[in-house]
């Protein structure tokens, strides 16, 4: 047995629910700067059900929520990303990727138009990069205001919408991935239906002084347990969805990410964002390789990092991301592998400890995605 | 019946020149939910202190390290089918394998269970 590293109490940021936390008798881990909830007692196998039953509250506050405003933040953003952002309707939101000269992916993150101005959800050890990229780029055309005040929370699960509904009715017509201000308690709130479980469900935008008593009263809801991040990273990985630095980087491009999806038609023809000639070229002659799910044989996790190999023993990639999928109930993992084996169905061998290991190139999701579209 | 454990969490139980080796419930703990494991080729001969199984967690893989050097006789196959008795059962029906000593003096530098004790609660 190996001990985990202790965490570094120097320097380290907390959340406004770190006593709450405490409380709750979680294991801290330290998590892109901040002591975070690795998991609670109920422990990362059975959270990790109990979102996929009923409903997870988790904690996401180290996230960066960020408002651009100016007189066309969606053109401005344009110029950063290759998403959609000025057919962005007015209380809907939509994934989208900061990119460099070549291609390759900044950060992640969720744009949301409210009206006056669009609000950002990035990850949180890009925030500080993000916010001075965009400041640096976007100088004179919008304002970057870092929500330093902000809280966010997620409610994740097929029980969500009904716990929610308690609170603020008018969350249950809500659709997938639109952006709604309410109250909880009489305390003001901005709602998006969107997480990153593949489960229905939400996110809770609050002030940071407001994060305890809603946490409290979600908490207080039968069907609701505090989840860790031990079983949102299980829960992300099962739903196939990127983790920032470990699937997708400045190296990864979106087409060999497999996420065309997040490259709309206009912007592929249009350009206007950076990267953009790799991508198009990258788009019509296909990338050398590609992200894919791998589903190894057996019960033996694959984890990031392990070597995949084709059946007679070339190497041809990396698994990025790589665990037990609970509900699965079995190993998971999503990697990059040279074009020629990205078909699903192809075997590969993963080498795991210096043995082969047999695995298929799988479709992702793990477990089909349930989000509410109306 | 002698008990020992190691510093990296495994303990050893000792009857005649057989140990029963598994982790500890500390380790299992810190672990969380087992969902793997790895058990030694009956035959081999593991050295003390070396990589002699692996558990997996549905966090993360840990190597178990043989606290005594022998030869291995006998494993828990029962733990391929069900790794969650890793948690339930730590120290009982949760054993790794179990070895035919090489050399028992090995186990005087281990633990007894007062020591073990008071080192995990210096982790702490």
């Amino acid at each position: 047995m190996t001990e985990a590293p202790q965490s570094n109490a120097e320097n380290i940021k907390t959340t406004p629910l770190h006593g709450l936390h405490l409380e709750l008798k979680a294991r801290m881990v330290p998590f892109a700067g901040y002591d975070m909830p690795v998991q609670y007692p109920l422990g990362i196998l059975k959270e990790h059900q109990h979102t996929r039953e009923k409903a997870g509250l988790f904690d996401v506050s180290h996230m960066g929520q960020v408002r651009l405003t100016g007189d066309d933040p969606a053109a401005a953003l344009e110029t950063l990303v290759p998403g959609d952002i000025k057919g962005l309707a007015r209380g809907r939101m939509r994934y989208t990727l900061f990119l460099n000269e070549q291609g390759g992916i900044l950060d992640d993150l969720m744009v949301t138009n409210a009206g006056d101005h669009l609000f950002l959800v990035v990850n949180a050890a890009r925030k500080e990069r993000d916010v001075a990229h965009m400041r640096e780029r976007l100088k004179g055309k919008a304002e970057v205001e870092l929500l330093d005040d902000l809280a966010l929370l997620a409610l994740q699960g097929p029980a969500a919408a009904g716990v929610l509904a308690r609170f603020a009715p008018e969350a249950a017509s809500m659709k997938f991935m639109s952006y709604l201000p309410a109250t909880i308690n009489g305390i003001p709130v901005v709602l998006t239906r969107s997480g990153y479980t593949g489960e229905d469900g939400y996110e809770i935008s609050c002030d940071k002084s407001d994060a305890e008593p809603i946490a409290r009263a979600l908490l207080a809801e039968p069907e609701v347990e505090a989840i860790g991040l031990g079983a949102r990273d299980s829960l992300r990985l099962e739903a196939g969805l990127c983790l920032y630095g470990h699937d997708i980087d400045e190296t990864t491009t979106p087409v060999e990410a497999a996420l065309e999806w997040a490259l709309p038609k206009r912007r592929r023809e249009e350009g206007g964002f950076p990267g953009h000639g790799i991508i198009k070229t990258q788009l019509a002659e296909g990338a050398s390789r590609r992200r894919v799910g791998i589903q190894p044989e057996g019960r033996q996790p694959a984890r990031e990092h392990t070597d995949i190999c084709d059946t007679s023993g070339t190497k041809i990639g990396e698994v990025t991301s790589g665990g037990f999928g609970p509900t699965a109930n079995a190993p998971v993992a999503m990697g990059y592998v040279d074009r020629a084996h990205a078909e699903v169905g192809t075997p590969v061998q993963l080498m795991v400890r210096g043995k082969p290991l047999a695995a298929k190139v799988a479709a992702m999701p793990f477990v089909p995605q349930r989000y509410y579209r109306g | 019946m002698t008990v020992k454990y190691t510093k990296d969490h495994e303990w050893v139980r000792v009857e005649g020149d057989v140990a029963t080796i598994g982790v500890t419930d500390h380790a299992q703990q810190q672990l969380g939910d087992v969902v793997f494991v790895e058990l030694p080729d009956l035959g081999r001969k593991v050295e003390q202190g070396k990589e002699a199984a692996v558990v997996e967690s549905v966090k993360a893989a840990s190597e178990v390290f043989a606290p005594v050097s022998g030869e291995v006789v006998e494993v828990n196959h029962d733990l391929e089918n069900e790794p969650a008795r890793v948690n339930s059962g730590a120290e009982t029906e949760g054993w790794f394998f179990k070895l035919r000593l090489a050399n028992p003096a090995e186990l005087d530098a281990l633990m007894d269970e007062a020591a073990y004790k008071a080192y995990v609660e210096g982790l702490a």
